[in-house]
């Protein structure tokens, strides 16, 4: 069985996250749900890190956690620029160095329909640099 | 036809679904979705492909062979529908696209017609979406209220909970499930049609699931409406049924305007035509409805009897093999219930199980099956769903159970 999807990177940090829960106080903050799966997840920025609140399958809660990693110390230009890479990186499959771990999930390219797991932490990472908290993807079956 | 006690000859039927021979990811395609949309047996493709190459016109229009010979083929089902429920007669026959549009037909039509401001219609806990929503827009638009009735743990319906929703007497439709789409639960339908009657209700059915799985008799159960679908019936996409007793029909008024459905039009006024053309505006799926004619030739050939038995055999083996993975429950545990399994297991997320599970080839459904308020009623935002049909080998079963001590295992 083809379980790249699943590497190690991907379950680990899935089971064993770094940047889960709600911090006491925050800078902002933005939310993505996906009614499809029931998926929700929360970003919320603590000076120049990140946390998560993600309640959902295991790319969602990998892909939250690899982001917050990566989001570390960047400005919201350097963050746009992130966020198109790993947006290129899902529908393509192809990896770039740039990336660093996020390239653990190019396997979601073989999977359409679990892309939004993949992007929706990036979609409410988006919302909380607009400053619009509720501007996360909204998805329906 | 084979002798009702006659076990199904299933590996000799699956030669008559050719999707089912396919291979995907590199492995036997194990087709485990039937319960969203069934395959569809070669009799069903050839009887679509043969009215396109020599039989197609539009139907009661044309005074020319070809619209004859289609006008007769598509009538013909009408019949057959008829036949497979054991209706009163073919007049009780309304050609829609779906289930999901006869429930919207009924809404629309029926219950801004029959019903009055205050008065309420009543769904349990475990509908799918198209036997709750309709009913919300109902109450927007015309006042009447929306009840519902509980569910227990086993995911039975709950006649406590059902008599008090009808304590008050101002309940006049209600709607329910024939057989849950998540939890497979069968409802005891002719005793809900005597409670309903018995307080002056009418009772619908939504048979979208059971109309599958066993023989229906909507005169057995003295339904007033029952609703299903054709593409779960091996039948195409774009047909379903809606049955409502005649005196019923009779006393509605249109849903759709346009051809088909009037007896006679002038610019300012027209008159409606007699049930059930006058649910039917339009060219309707000609193609698509002949198709429904021919899978259900197909399900009657095989037996209803037969093919009960068999889902009941893969049912009970399901639940003995899945209850023997670690960490796996299935959600419901009714007495009666059909080839329609929901589980969840532990750290283990929905989607992820059916990712993992289509990489060996395996489908099935991950989600909250259009039956969202349900999930919140459960206490899950989704399940993984096996549902069985005709052609599902127990081996196809054995083969889910293997993938999912491999997902076990990834997940441990």
């Amino acid at each position: 069985m083809n379980e790249a999807l699943y590497d190690s990177i991907v379950l680990d940090r899935a089971r064993h996250p770094r940047h889960a829960g709600r911090p006491a106080a925050f800078d902002a903050m933005g939310a993505g749900e996906n009614r499809m799966c029931g998926d929700q997840v929360s970003i919320f920025r603590v000076g120049s890190t990140y946390r998560h609140e993600a309640v959902g399958c295991a790319i969602l809660a990998a892909s939250a956690e690899l982001m917050c990693d990566a989001a570390t110390g960047k400005n919201a230009g350097e963050i746009a620029i992130l966020a198109k890479s790993f947006e290129q990186l899902v529908k393509t499959g192809q990896a770039s160095p740039e990336l660093g771990d996020l390239n653990a999930l190019a396997g979601i390219a073989q999977y359409p329909s679990r892309l939004r797991c993949a992007t929706l932490p990036w979609s409410a990472l988006k919302a909380s640099l607009a400053g619009d908290p509720g501007a996360g993807d909204r998805d329906h079956d | 036809m084979s002798q009702a006690t006659q076990p199904l000859d299933v590996h000799k039927l699956r030669e008559d679904f050719p999707i089912l021979s396919q291979k995907v990811h590199g492995k036997p395609f194990v087709f485990l979705d039937s319960g969203a949309s069934a395959q569809k047996p070669k009799q069903v493709i050839e009887a679509m492909r043969f009215v396109m190459e020599a039989q197609y016109a539009n139907v009661h229009r044309g005074l020319h062979y070809m619209s004859e010979k289609a006008s007769d083929a598509y009538e013909a089902v009408r019949d057959k529908v008829a036949e497979l429920i054991n209706a009163g007669s073919r007049d009780e026959i309304v050609f829609t696209r779906n289930a999901t549009e006869s429930v919207n037909l009924v809404a629309y039509t029926w219950g801004r017609s029959a019903l009055k401001p205050g008065d309420a219609v009543a769904v349990s806990e475990m509908e799918h979406h198209a036997n709750l929503v309709p009913w919300q827009m109902l109450r927007d638009a015309h006042g009447t209220a929306l009840r519902i009735v509980k569910i227990t743990e086993s995911g039975e319906l709950d006649w406590d909970s059902l008599e008090e929703v009808f304590a008050d007497g101002k309940v006049k439709l209600l709607s329910l499930t024939h057989m849950s789409n998540v939890l497979g639960t069968y409802t005891p339908v002719e005793r809900l049609a005597k409670f309903a009657h018995e307080r002056g209700a009418k009772l619908m059915l939504d048979g979208a699931q059971a109309i599958v799985h066993r023989a229906v008799d909507v005169r057995a159960i003295d339904a007033d409406f029952y609703v299903f679908s054709g593409h779960k019936l091996y039948g195409p996409t774009g047909i379903g049924v809606l049955y409502a007793k005649a005196e019923i029909l009779e006393q509605m008024p249109p849903f759709m305007g346009g051809g088909d459905m009037i007896a006679s039009v002038g610019y300012q006024n027209s008159t409606w035509a007699k049930p059930p053309h006058r649910f039917e505006a339009g060219t309707p799926a000609i193609i698509e409805t002949i198709g429904l004619g021919a899978a259900i030739d197909y399900v009657r050939a095989v037996g209803f009897d037969a093919i009960a038995e068999h889902e009941r055999h893969l049912t009970e083996h399901a639940l003995g093999v899945l209850s023997q993975i670690e960490g796996l429950r299935i959600l419901g545990s009714a007495q009666d219930r059909g080839g329609v399994i929901s589980f969840v297991m532990k750290d283990a997320h929905a989607h992820d199980i059916a990712t993992l599970l289509d990489r060996q080839g395996i489908a099935v459904r991950a989600g909250h099956h259009c039956a969202e308020p349900l999930m919140g009623r459960l206490g899950v935002t989704s399940t993984a769903r096996a549902s069985f049909g005709l052609y599902t080998l127990p081996e196809e079963i054995d083969a889910l159970a293997t993938g999912l001590e491999r997902v076990r295992k990834i997940f441990a």
